[in-house]
């Protein structure tokens, strides 16, 4: 049997961004940021308002419109007189309402306005592969490199910063990898339902990793088993594909959940740890 | 004055407000190579304010930081809270910020009496035991400068005995300078070579035993803080010897206790009340 086409571009499309969602959403859980990554969501539909008014290729519209965005909130953050929350809620809600006023002002064309806010992976063509993999690849080379310093100011700002790291460096090149991995998954996941691929894996592969790294892999492959399972299910039950994806993710997460008790239960040492280790002799 | 012996970091005529509160006035301090100073002053005094700006973190309103060129600052901070969510074990904490070969890192373990954490994870430590961990991480630096803040607030007290020395024993072997930050007066002072006690000023400055008797401390920390003092060395030096071994902070060991529960309690309460001149 041969794969049709578009599901093997669908596939294609919903791996690639799941290997890059998994390391950068290890971080926005660590980070504790699943509501920024929200509002930058949010904040991709005035984008595609921008790229239709200006008649530009979407995905540049989205990624500017989400740098500006993010750079906005940075900037804000740094003021400290509103609590980052209530900012993430004044922008986020704002942005994309002005997203669906500039979209219904548009008038004559016809959008799919339920096809930005969900997704449409099904409707993935070779050429979002080539945006997907191009700006996955640099997304996570860049990753890549800030990842030491990204991770010690995630562990704590302050030694990061006595020890020599730039912290507001790594920062800011984490919150703009943020943005263009919202433009490249636009397609794919939609405005509504992008922070659910960054979150769901990472928080699955949490029970199962001992170290930074191992959770970004396991991340990236729960991720792809997401994908994998979502887009047979849309194919067999009808159902909307990026739904689909972030439900098997879920089920992915709960199976996770469940795996870890079974394991804490084969292992009964539920001693405290340093009442085994030498050096306590008693009082 | 050798070239070796010319502070490691210096600062003079250090400010700092927040808003229109100004923390620090007119502050001057200086750390030199092998040397134990302590911070010391009540809740509010601006004692961590002046170490985050030593350390580079914060910029002072006006005034001067010199550090020396090259140096470098192993950092332990009050507290180091890992969140569960994160996956951290003890040797990713150790090689956080430069790496480290397994070996570096088990040598510095064991120096600091801690060999068999290497692969815990870092957020189920105890107090203790994270205190050891990060100065450990200060050894892997191979530091210059260790800057402490309040490296006891989460130790019990024997636990805090035995870091102490350990404090003194890293100084004597590498002969790194140390700022440790406190409100535990007593104890602070039986391991330091020179106090400075700060109020968003500098009150008073100098070796322990004239600091405990100068009319600027006991109005900041009250009479009873130069007796307490004196008892606690002379216990220190009679009944604390460190092993090496990891001591629990949750240990209970309350008989060793009641030697010093008095003296130890008063100049906590005293610290927070912040008596300004």
């Amino acid at each position: 049997m041969i794969l049709d086409s578009f599901l093997v571009y669908a596939l294609l499309g919903g791996i690639g961004l799941a290997v890059v969602a998994g390391p950068l959403g290890c971080f926005v859980v660590w980070r504790r940021m699943a509501y920024f990554g929200d509002s930058l969501a949010h904040s991709a539909l005035l984008g595609v308002a921008l790229g239709f008014l200006l008649s530009i290729d979407l995905t540049f519209g989205i990624a500017g419109t989400c740098i500006v965005f993010a750079l906005a909130i940075v900037g804000l953050q740094e003021q400290r007189r509103i609590a980052t929350d209530t900012l993430l809620g004044i922008l986020s809600h704002t942005a994309l309402s002005v997203g669906l006023v500039a979209l219904s002002l548009m008038g004559s064309m016809r959008v799919d306005l339920l096809g930005y806010l969900f997704g449409d992976i099904l409707a993935v063509t070779p050429q979002d592969l080539v945006t997907i993999y191009i700006g996955g690849a640099l997304a996570l080379v860049v990753l890549a490199a800030v990842w030491r310093d990204l991770l010690a100011a995630t562990v704590h700002e302050e030694l990061a910063r006595a020890e020599g790291v730039a912290v507001f460096r790594a920062r800011l090149v984490f919150t703009l990898l943020l943005a263009v991995v919202v433009a490249i998954s636009m397609k794919v996941m939609g405005i509504l339902l992008i922070t659910s691929m960054l979150i769901i894996p990472a928080a699955a592969a949490r029970r199962f990793a001992r170290t930074p790294e191992g959770m970004a892999v396991l991340a990236s492959t729960v991720g792809i088993l997401a994908v994998a399972l979502g887009l047979s299910a849309s194919l067999r039950w009808d159902t909307p594909s990026g739904p689909s994806v972030v439900v098997a993710a879920f089920s992915l997460f709960l199976l996770s959940l469940g795996l870890a008790a079974l394991r804490e239960r084969a292992h009964i040492s539920p001693a405290p740890r340093s009442a085994d280790r030498p050096g306590r002799t008693g009082p | 004055m050798s070239p070796d012996q010319a502070p490691l970091v210096a600062a003079t005529g250090i400010c700092k407000s927040f808003g229109r509160r100004e923390v620090l006035h007119d502050v001057a301090i200086e750390v030199r190579p092998g040397e134990i100073v302590a911070l010391i002053g009540p809740n509010g005094s601006g004692k961590s304010t002046l170490a985050r700006i030593l350390l580079g973190i914060l910029a002072p309103t006006t005034g001067q930081v010199v550090r020396r060129p090259g140096l470098r600052v192993g950092y332990v901070p009050q507290r180091l809270p890992i969140d569960i969510v994160l996956p951290l074990p003890v040797s990713r904490l150790l090689t956080l910020t430069a790496p480290a070969s397994r070996e570096a890192m088990i040598r510095a373990l064991e120096e600091v009496g801690a060999p068999d954490l290497l692969d815990e994870s870092a957020s189920s430590l105890s107090g203790g035991e994270l205190q050891r961990i990060l100065l450990a991480r200060a050894l892997l630096r191979d530091s210059d400068l260790l800057v402490l803040d309040e490296p006891t607030a989460n130790v019990d007290f024997n636990g805090q005995i035995d870091l102490f020395e350990l404090i003194g024993r890293i100084r004597g072997r590498h002969g790194c300078g140390v700022l440790t930050i406190s409100h535990d007066l007593h104890l602070v002072m039986a391991a330091t070579d020179r106090v400075i006690c700060l109020n968003g000023h500098v009150c008073c400055e100098g070796v322990p035993g004239t600091v405990s008797k100068h009319p600027a401390y006991l109005q900041i920390f009250g009479p009873h803080a130069a007796t307490s003092f004196a008892v606690y060395t002379h216990d220190h030096d009679h009944e604390h010897g460190l092993d090496g071994a990891v001591v629990p902070a949750h240990g209970h060991d309350h008989d060793h206790d009641h030697g010093h529960s008095h003296s130890h309690d008063h100049p906590h309460g005293r610290g927070g009340k912040t008596a300004r001149p």
